[in-house]
């Protein structure tokens, strides 16, 4: 039984404050994690190290358009009133740059064992829940023991946050992995915002969720409180900022190889990758191995890489494969909606809208796979 | 759980990157810019590869590259061999490694030729230039089990009887009624004896049975598109046409994406991959 009111278990929902979800990130501390949270920094929601629920984005959202990201004062006090940042969670699960190896000429080296504590993830949105389901499926196979994704992920105690006011450039109800959260949560938040103080439907989604909840204050949700919640998470997915055309997405790439569009879209990329390195799925990596000026001893290391990067494809002796700026956008789309059901038997896009927001010329993915619907 | 963060740490596991080390046994001298290597482990032996498989092999601080083996299948003393082309940084550096040179190998990765699948059929073989080194554990492979083939046919070729690797076993390979060999060049010297032109020259002159045929085919991309398109004109089906495809690889394990080609993770679904699927995806400019 909870040390605090009823079992919210028998429930399945509780009701806590504002002072609890302070709570929550203190127990989470105490239990040995690192707790990771949206933040406001440099005039954006970023994902960084909490110490206290004090330091959430509290009455802060975003306004978001192709190419255009601002936060503004929201009127009320909501700590998860702002849709996706420039960062993901890959950031975490995936680090940008990792060390594989280091080694000496004679002998055999290893990866330097980093047992960094686990991380809480608080505040993960249906979306990208479901893109850390999706680097689980790219990054996180079992065939390959010694996996650091394996060993980072393992043990992550996550905190998702259901999405009651979907931002402009949101469609994750076309991708079906929002607004609602889950499954692969510990607990799930819906934010209250009705009369004052936010307040905060808890849904219990493994033991170890059961088990943390119990330590934090909390009430046994009403069935009205429930229905409300749910009432207003299903609303959201009606009024979604963007939409992907209702067709099979993976079959019209197919369709599309030769299409003019790709030169049409290649006029306004800069090939500039930024929608690789926001996009929470996309987990292209380059090998840099290094050695100190002695030659003895010698590094191995990944980081993030960009299909949009000219040498990405290079071969020797026939250069790169896909050299056109349009081979560099076709690739990217026709992967991440379409080859990605044949390479991992499951789409690579979340719906989070990051590339539109992060697109220094405001290209948009589901514009663009509209128009190539519309063509169709 | 009931306590604390989930998940007992696990046991520190050996990264998949991390670079196994092999001493360099032996050097041939192939060509002018390739030679061929036999590694053998310092320590634990990595799994032997099949014929058509690829290792990445790390010379230490430079860097690595995806290799192919190019040994007999045979051999099974733990050894790896590698026949390697000296055309940038790293595969210069592994080119030049002496005996008694230490050189890291991961693998092996991808798909064979899968010879064994072809059992009961004839064989044509097509190699242009250093797409030899990975047909040659098929060649010996086949040779090896000669009995569960028919007719086993290799049409090498080279830009000039200089660039030949394997040149001594192609002149035994020539004496050799177990297996019907054609050698051409691009540019002819004085002295040679061979034919002039591209491999599907021969190619197409060659009296196949398409029912029972089984291609398989390495060298430079347009080489394979030709190649298999000469074969698909004899009747031969694009299921039965194994070409060995080459993308830059960085992981060898489905991991760092440069390797694609369409739907295909070329580390893991090839190197080798059937024509029919292979065939619709190179005929797309730089897909």
């Amino acid at each position: 039984m909870s040390a605090y009111g009823e079992d919210s278990r028998e429930s399945g929902a509780a009701v806590f404050d504002t002072a609890a979800l302070q709570r929550l990130v203190e127990v989470l501390i105490d239990r040995g994690y690192r707790v990771i949270g949206p933040t406001l920094r440099d005039d954006a929601i970023v994902l960084a190290e909490l110490e206290s629920a004090a330091e959430l984005p509290r009455g802060w959202g975003v306004d978001v358009g192709p190419g255009h990201y601002r936060v503004r004062r929201r009127g009320d006090d909501a700590a998860f009133g702002h849709s996706a940042g420039p960062q993901s969670w890959k950031q975490f699960l995936h680090p940008p740059r990792q060390r594989m190896w280091a080694g000496t000429r004679d002998e055999t080296g290893d990866a330097p064992d980093a047992q960094a504590p686990p991380y809480a993830f608080l505040g993960v949105r249906g979306c990208d829940l479901a893109a850390i389901a999706t680097l689980d499926r790219v990054l996180g196979r079992s065939e390959y023991p010694g996996s650091d994704f394996v060993s980072r992920r393992r043990g992550v105690f996550v905190v998702a946050v259901n999405c009651t006011e979907p931002g402009g450039l949101c469609f994750c109800a076309s991708m079906g992995t929002g607004p609602a959260a889950g499954p692969g949560y510990d607990l799930a938040l819906t934010e209250r915002l009705s009369g004052g103080e936010p307040s905060y439907l808890v849904e219990v989604g493994s033991e170890r969720g059961a088990d943390v909840l119990a330590a934090v204050p909390h009430r046994m949700a009403g069935s009205d409180e429930i229905d409300g919640a749910r009432a207003d998470v299903d609303a959201a997915a009606h009024h979604m900022g963007r939409q992907m055309p209702e067709t099979d997405l993976r079959e019209l790439l197919v369709a599309s190889r030769e299409s003019p569009q790709w030169e049409e879209v290649a006029s306004r990329c800069l090939t500039c990758g930024n929608c690789t390195m926001v996009c929470p799925t996309c987990f292209c990596t380059s090998t840099e191995d290094v050695s100190d000026l002695t030659g003895e001893h010698a590094e191995r290391w990944r980081h993030w890489a960009s299909c949009f990067e000219f040498d990405f494809t290079y071969v020797h002796g026939g250069g790169s494969v896909r050299q056109s700026g349009a081979s560099r956008y076709r690739h990217w789309l026709t992967h991440k909606l379409g080859t990605w059901h044949d390479q991992f038997g499951m789409s690579g896009c979340v719906g989070c809208g990051r590339c539109i927001a992060w697109c220094p010329t405001g290209i948009d993915i589901t514009a663009e796979m509209n128009t190539m619907a519309g063509d169709d | 759980m009931t306590d604390g963060p989930g998940g007992a740490p696990a046991a520190p596991t050996r990264s998949f990157m991390a670079p196994n080390p092999y001493r360099v046994r032996s050097r041939v001298v192939e060509s002018p810019d390739s030679a061929t290597l036999c590694l053998e482990p310092v320590g634990a032996a990595l799994r032997t590869p099949q014929p058509g498989e690829f290792m990445m092999l790390y010379a230490f601080g430079v860097g690595e590259a995806a290799i192919s083996i190019s040994g007999d299948p045979t051999v099974t003393d733990g050894s790896i061999t590698h026949t390697i082309r000296a055309v940038g940084a790293v595969s210069r550096a592994l080119h030049d490694a002496q005996p008694g040179a230490i050189v890291g190998v991961r693998g092996p990765f991808g798909t064979s030729w899968g010879l064994e699948t072809a059992a009961g059929r004839d064989l044509v073989m097509v190699a242009g230039g250093v797409g030899l080194c990975p047909l040659r554990p098929a060649v010996l492979g086949a040779l090896a089990g000669r009995s569960r083939y028919g007719k086993v046919t290799l049409i090498a070729g080279a830009r000039s009887r200089d660039d030949f690797v394997f040149a001594a076993q192609l002149e035994k390979w020539a004496q050799d009624p177990q297996i019907e060999l054609h050698v051409t060049v691009d540019v002819p010297v004085q002295g040679w004896r061979g034919e002039v032109g591209l491999v599907t020259e021969p190619l197409r002159r060659l009296a196949l049975n398409p029912e029972r045929t089984t291609a398989f085919l390495c060298g430079p991309e347009p080489m394979l598109r030709f190649g298999a398109e000469a074969l698909l004109a004899k009747g031969i089906a694009a299921r039965d046409i194994r070409v060995s495809l080459e993308r830059n690889m960085q992981c060898g394990i489905g991991w760092c994406g440069h390797c694609q080609l369409g739907p295909l993770l070329l580390c893991r679904d090839g190197p080798v991959v059937t024509y029919d699927v292979a065939g619709p995806l190179l005929n797309v400019k730089e897909l």
